[in-house]
């Protein structure tokens, strides 16, 4: 029994689909417009339903060998063909050669008279030509809605429009279909009755003064769709839904490491530097040493041989060229052998996703390996959180799937170093630096410190960041009983632990000298001691010597007396032995 | 302004009208269009019409000079400037108003 046998069948094979290849939709809509059958596509005044419609045919005629027919109520074929001719679709061209054809349909209702029943078999007639005349498989229908105001009649219109959506889809002919947006419905006519497989919704909003475009796909019989709005452009190539590369996580992962050009900051990652293609986030508040940071990143990378690109949100490149040699940066070399590319632009030139495309494009002309976006917090000023939010993702996923290691600075207001943005932003990251000022003692330090570091081992210390004019260089901060203590502070706590030290030093030398002194007075007075001691032995010596001198005198002199004295023999025998003087005598 | 125009026409009876009636086939709608209009020519403009059917199944390419959307449409080519009714002319007021017929009489 296998039930659980994956099926072989995705839901995408179900129902034919008609690529409309146009960048990004067709991965929205899972491969395209259902085929062989209308689709509607409705949004107000100037949100590019024309010309998506437009490029679905031209894009059709060129890339997938299907013609296509236009039927304009709006404009004529001259006005059409003029207005893309400026997104490079060369319309008149595919007219010429049998690709596409253009029936500009009008009807002016002030010289039309009605008079009794009719039915609007000549629109059937005239499409159904136009169709077999060079065998289109697309049909674009803009804008159908046209007709409410030029034929009196409703009842009529709405019963024809009925029958022609069916009579597009027993031709089989895909078709799209533009409408004006209504006020409480999707088209002003309630065209989203008869077209039911699949509405797509345009939108132009206004935040803050920039307008951005969005596209939703609201419906789509049969098939999974992506259902949320996204913001497109309208760019010198057509419409670009940028980019679509969200809807999965499987970027490829290298285990690479790259050095960020500061060996302390390499050493504080783990010894080795950021891994390749990963994002790092780098926020600070004013004047921490961002772009520092960012130019030494960009300038070891463009050291390697890596092509770097450095957008720039605040700075003009000669600026930053400028200011990075002051700290002995040169990046203006680099620039000139075409490893390091500045891109600068102030982010209230155009909207949130103008920008996108705008990097998007320099990304895939440059191909860098390296990318640098200063400050992406200026960007986050022309939309609102979530599509900034939106955007970042975007281009994080774009950058990671190109294997692009990307360094994001941001900047933060005010003395709180992480703010809500950063917090919202800061999951999009591998990587989070942290810079901020010390405060104290009437000087700012910065300081440094690895947040998170995805995937490696990293220091969890805070360093001192020290820029001179021979570069920056990170140094360990003075963590002791008073706190964390930088610049003078940390040189006047160092000076004064060093005199500490000195002083206890000098005084184990005294005391070292005075047990010395101690022992030498000891050992004197030792040495005096035996002295005496041997003195008082050589006098006892002497004692003993002259007592027994003394005796052997007054034995001698008793002999002597004696002798003198005539003493008896015994005496005289005994004193034989001392007989000499006696003899002498 | 367009009356005085058409009133300049209607000092020169002999001019010719020029009908075109656009049709589909041999509807039902179409043939009550004919014979409608044919009805009104021959009580106004007696001698003075010329109606051309068109038949859009057989020559479809000439939908788009005219603008034809709705069958049966009549399209006044002669006298100027060109008028178009739409409908199988069941209505004579609106056929009148429509043709611009005092511009005949």
């Amino acid at each position: 029994m296998k039930t659980n046998a994956p099926k072989p069948i995705s839901p995408a094979t179900h129902l034919p689909k008609c690529p409309t290849g146009i960048q990004g939709l067709d991965e929205i809509t899972g491969g395209g417009l259902p085929r062989g059958r209308p689709t509607l596509v409705c949004g107000g005044t100037g949100c590019g339903k024309t010309l998506l419609a437009v490029e679905f045919l031209v894009r059709g005629a060129v890339q997938f060998g299907e013609p296509g027919v236009f039927m304009a109520f709006e404009e004529t074929e001259a006005e059409l063909k003029a207005n893309v001719a400026s997104l490079g679709f060369d319309l008149a061209g595919l007219v010429r050669r049998k690709k596409i054809a253009i029936d500009y349909v009008h009807i002016e209702r002030s010289e039309v008279q009605e008079s009794g029943e009719y039915d609007l078999e000549g629109l059937f007639v005239r499409l159904n030509h136009a169709i077999d005349s060079i065998g289109a498989k697309r049909v674009v229908l803009d804008t159908l809605e046209a007709l409410f105001a030029s034929l009196p009649n409703e009842a009529i219109l709405r019963a024809e429009l009925r029958r022609l959506f069916r009579w597009l889809k027993v031709k089989g002919v895909t078709a799209v279909i533009t409408a004006e947006r209504g006020r409480d419905q999707l088209t002003r006519h309630g065209l989203e009755e008869y077209v039911s497989d699949c509405v797509i919704l345009l939108d132009h909003r206004v935040n803050d003064q920039i307008a951005t475009r969005h596209l939703r796909v609201v419906k789509y019989r049969g098939a999974l769709h992506g259902t949320n709005e996204f913001p497109f452009l309208i760019g010198d190539e057509g419409i670009s839904v940028l980019p679509i590369t969200s809807l999965g996580l499987n970027h490829k992962v290298s285990s690479g490491r790259i050095a960020t050009g500061i060996p302390r900051l390499d050493a504080m990652l783990g010894g080795r530097g950021f891994f390749r293609g990963s994002s790092i986030l780098l926020t600070g508040t004013p004047g921490t040493g961002k772009t520092i940071v960012a130019a030494n990143f960009a300038q070891a990378a463009c050291r390697r041989g890596e092509r770097t690109l450095f957008f720039s949100f605040e700075e003009s490149p000669n600026q930053i060229i400028r200011n990075m040699h002051s700290i002995g940066l040169r990046l203006e070399p680099l620039v000139k052998r075409g490893l390091l590319r500045f891109h600068a632009a102030r982010p209230s030139l155009y909207g949130l996703e103008m920008h996108l495309a705008t990097m998007f494009k320099e990304i895939a002309a440059f191909q860098p390996h390296v990318v640098v976006m200063d400050p992406i917090t200026s960007l986050m000023d022309s939309g609102t959180a979530s599509e900034c939010r939106a955007m970042v993702t975007r281009l994080v996923d774009y950058l990671k799937a190109g294997q692009v290691t990307t360094l994001f600075t941001s900047l933060t207001q005010g003395g709180h170093a992480l703010q809500q943005s950063e917090a919202s932003m800061s999951s999009l990251m591998d990587s989070w630096l942290l810079l901020q000022d010390f405060e104290g003692n009437g000087e700012r330090n910065r300081v440094l410190y690895v947040l998170k570091a995805r995937g490696m081992a990293h220091s969890n210390q805070i360093r001192e960041f020290l820029i001179s004019n021979r570069g920056v260089d990170l140094v360990d901060a003075y963590i002791g009983p008073s706190g964390v203590l930088t610049g003078a502070a940390r040189v006047a706590q160092t000076a004064r632990e060093k005199a500490e030290a000195l002083a206890s030093q000098q005084e184990a030398a005294r005391r070292q000298r005075e047990l010395k002194r101690k022992r030498a007075a000891l050992e004197q007075q030792i040495a005096g001691l035996r002295s005496e001691h041997e003195a008082s032995a050589e006098e006892l010596r002497q004692i003993d010597e002259q007592v027994g001198r003394r005796t052997r005198l007054l034995t001698t002199e008793r002999t002597e007396l004696g002798r003198l004295r005539q003493a008896d023999v015994s005496v005289a025998a005994s004193a034989r032995g001392n007989s000499k003087p006696k003899s002498k005598l | 302004m367009k009356t005085k125009t058409s009133s300049g026409s209607h000092r020169r009876p002999a001019k010719l009208w020029q009908l075109r009636l656009y049709v589909t086939d041999s509807t039902p709608k179409s043939l009550t269009a004919f014979s409608n209009l044919k009805k009104f020519c021959e009580s106004h403009l007696k001698g003075r019409y010329r109606i051309t059917v068109i038949d859009l199944v057989k020559q479809p390419q000439l939908a788009k000079g005219d603008q034809i959307l709705a069958i049966p449409t009549v399209v006044r080519k002669l006298p100027k400037p060109m008028r178009t009714i739409i409908g199988n002319l069941s209505d004579t007021d609106h056929v009148l108003v429509g043709l611009d017929l005092h511009a005949a009489d």
